[in-house]
């Protein structure tokens, strides 16, 4: 069974929304400007004429107080889904996410579940000043409690949003946005992949390259690239943030024997060093060269015009598989 | 109140600490000062401290919720206020036994506790901080849970479905948040001015002076007023934010916190558990009815420690809290009770039943058996997770290796393997 349509990630969240609001009148939407404007990104658009002020509504410009009542909703039994409207601006939520949303079902020993999803655009490469491009993520993946999530593609964010929802415990969703108008086919029938597994994009022999979010495109640019030099890459995206679906990533590098783990995020202590550690404990003997992480600079996320520099691109990443490959 | 005068003087050097927060205003035309601590401001207040009910004629709205009530309501309120004092003072003492890991005694604060806990409707939901005990009590939750949490057993762990009590929350201000988000989930299900009976539903929130600082007790503030929710605030003003005096952190009086939310406010004394009772009875009523959310101020005060860490002889005058003990709620209730014409019999048998209360509350306690020791992984997501799988079936590994105990129930002594 298959109803394909061509939409952009931006597009294929909201109708992800849509159905998800359509199968169960418990799901909330709520944020800053999410109703009347759609977001700043339009990605809640439409759905104020359709589901009415009492489903999506705006929120104040109060972070903790959006994620704070979104969890006094799921007390309720709703499925409350907040919107931060960009990265840099969850920081003020950050107590009630990690400190309340993360621990209530523990703290309460299993009577209260969290359904609660917040949804984030993030990352860079929009040329937007401070605070507008960052990839915060690790913070929520260091975090019991939550689980992290992004889609790479429209297909994976008009499913995962939904998934998403229906988990009972609280999931961040990560929206790539500088690839919020990329298109691609979604398959309104057919049957989701687990919300937290990983999938191989490309099949590739010499090489693993790790990515997720935004850089999966970038990653897959690399791939094609190296191809034309001679080398196989694979191409995996791992989809879920925390847990991280080891299982799927093992067998790879059991095949190639090397890795390459990218993201936007500066590398210190980020996703990419919780992959290669794990990869190294549990591919040590089938490793033909260290894990090689490419990312971010460990700076604050640079003003517009040194943003490019800042991003790994697909140069860096083939300067990373030179490196790999030379051992 | 018409009480300067009569203030002494421990009190006075409360009212002359107004160091950074002097605010002088045009009160009834002549110039008054008014700090947050000060006795110029009005407050709802039933029984005097001389144990008379004497309400003014304004308050008559209030004194009308009292004399609905019968004598065995009266009763019920002191029981419940000796009850939690007995109980808080054996809690103290378990804690300095080593067999709690910290206590936090409500010791001073039972009548704003008792009589605003037993205003709530039995379905209506409560959100503490972490001093309720008094609340909890109300609304019938074991108290062996709180033992539990303080001994370390565990996070809290009751039901709040079934409780209407929620978890206690230690990051002040936080849960002020959660109970907006469940009024305006209230709201959003059809549970407020309906007037049809049973049906319409409403939430209280209990916080202290130190906790009106946080800024999410402001942002609770905005979106209760934003949705009109059915809420009351309920804030305990025991006037001492650990070390901090309440008038060196605010400017304004509490109960007029939420005025710039539109929220309207109200100052009861929080040691006068009628007032507490009826003003709180009001004012749930009101948000049940549609009224939208309104501030309780409780002035009260913390005649014992912060918590069972806390040394408050080291930045509070021990006039000023004898003086409060003068003042003691049970005391102003007892007073009343015997011009009621309650017997020493009614006080012999709260006694007995307090005493038994705390042998059965020390026995739990021995007897309360030690987490599993895996414990830690339970709860920690609803839904299956791998990565806690993984890691209790390690620990579980780990644990047979060094000799098969699986509980942390086997005293203190490690077992390295050896025969037991």
């Amino acid at each position: 069974m298959s109803n394909l349509v061509e939409l952009s990630i931006a597009k294929a969240i909201n109708a992800g929304l849509r159905k998800s609001m359509q199968d169960s009148d418990r799901v909330l939407v709520f944020g800053e400007d999410v109703a009347r404007l759609g977001g700043v990104f339009r990605v809640t658009e439409g759905l104020l004429d359709e589901f009415g002020d009492q489903r999506i509504f705006n929120s104040p410009i109060a972070e903790s107080g959006i994620i704070g009542t979104a969890i006094g909703l799921a007390m309720r039994g709703f499925r409350p889904v907040a919107e931060i409207q960009f990265d840099g601006f969850i920081y003020p939520a950050f107590d009630q996410i990690v400190s309340q949303l993360a621990k209530l079902t523990n703290r309460s020993a299993g009577h209260l579940q969290m359904p609660v999803v917040i949804r984030v655009p993030y990352g860079g490469g929009i040329g937007a000043v401070e605070h507008h491009s960052e990839s915060p993520e690790a913070y929520f993946a260091h975090t019991a409690g939550l689980r992290v999530i992004s889609p790479s593609n429209p297909n994976d964010a008009y499913w995962m949003i939904q998934q998403a929802i229906n988990s009972n415990d609280p999931v961040l969703f990560f929206e790539p946005k500088r690839r919020y108008w990329q298109k691609g086919q979604v398959n309104l029938d057919g049957a989701a992949m687990p919300m937290h597994q990983a999938v191989t994009l490309r099949q590739g022999t010499d090489l693993t390259m790790v990515a997720y979010g935004p850089m999966v495109v970038t990653a897959l640019e690399a791939a094609e690239i190296a191809q034309s030099e001679g080398i196989s890459i694979e191409v995996i995206d791992i989809r879920s943030l925390s847990p991280i679906d080891f299982g799927h990533i093992v067998e790879s590098v059991k095949k190639t024997g090397r890795m390459i783990v990218t993201h936007e995020a500066g590398t210190f202590v980020s996703i990419s060093s919780e992959i290669a550690a794990k990869i190294s404990e549990l591919c040590f003997y089938f490793l033909e060269a260290p894990v090689i992480r490419v990312g971010g600079f460990d700076v604050p996320y640079p003003a517009a015009k040194l943003e490019e520099l800042y991003l790994p691109d697909a140069d860096r990443l083939m300067e990373a598989v030179d490196r790999v490959m030379a051992y | 109140m018409a009480e300067t005068s009569q203030i002494p003087r421990p009190l006075r050097i409360v009212l002359t600490r107004k160091r950074f927060m002097v605010r002088f205003c045009q009160h009834s035309s002549k110039l008054v000062v008014v700090t947050s601590q000060s006795a110029e401001i009005p407050m709802v207040q039933l029984l005097n401290h001389e144990g008379e009910f004497a309400p003014t004629k304004e308050h008559q709205v209030y004194e009308d919720i009292i004399r609905g009530l019968r004598q065995e309501d009266f009763l019920k309120f002191y029981r419940d206020m000796a009850r939690i004092r007995r109980f808080d003072n054996e809690a103290t003492a378990l804690q300095r036994q080593g067999q709690l890991g910290l206590w936090v005694p409500a010791i001073g604060q039972e009548a704003a506790q008792i009589g605003s806990g037993h205003a709530v409707g039995p379905n209506d939901h409560i959100f503490p901080s972490y001093r309720e005990h008094g609340v909890a009590i109300t609304h019938g939750v074991d108290l062996i849970q709180m033992i539990k949490m303080f001994r370390g057993v565990n996070h809290g762990g009751w039901n709040p479905h079934e409780t209407k009590f929620h978890l206690y929350a230690i990051v002040l201000g936080t849960h002020t948040l959660h109970a907006t988000g469940y009024a305006m989930g209230l709201r959003f299900d059809g549970k407020v001015g309906t007037g049809i009976p049973d049906n319409d539903l409403a939430v209280i929130t209990y916080f202290g002076d130190g906790a009106t600082a946080e800024g999410d007790i402001s942002e609770a503030f905005l979106f209760a007023a934003n949705h009109k929710t059915p809420q009351v605030f309920f804030c305990q003003n025991n006037q001492w934010a650990i070390s901090s005096p309440v008038e060196s952190q605010l400017p304004v009086p509490i109960y007029r916190r939420g005025e710039g939310f539109g929220i309207p406010g109200i100052r009861v004394d929080g040691n006068d558990v009628l007032a507490c009772y009826a003003v709180t009875k009001k004012l749930m009523d009101d948000a049940r009815a549609g009224l939208g959310p309104a501030l309780i101020e409780a002035f009260t005060y913390r005649i014992g420690a912060h918590t069972t860490s806390d040394d408050p002889s080291k930045y509070r005058d021990s006039e000023e809290v004898e003086y409060w003990k003068r003042r003691d709620p049970l005391t102003r209730f007892e007073t009343f009770l015997r011009k009621q014409g309650i017997g020493q019999d009614f006080f012999d048998e709260v006694e007995e039943a307090g005493n038994k209360l705390a042998t059965e509350v020390r026995e739990a306690t021995f007897a309360m058996p030690e987490p599993e020791l895996d414990a830690m992984f339970d709860y920690v997501y609803s839904d299956p997770h791998p990565v806690i799988e993984e890691q209790k079936a390690w620990l579980k590994g780990y644990e047979e290796s060094l000799g098969g105990h699986t509980s942390s129930d086997q005293g203190d002594t490690p077992n390295y393997g050896g025969t037991r």
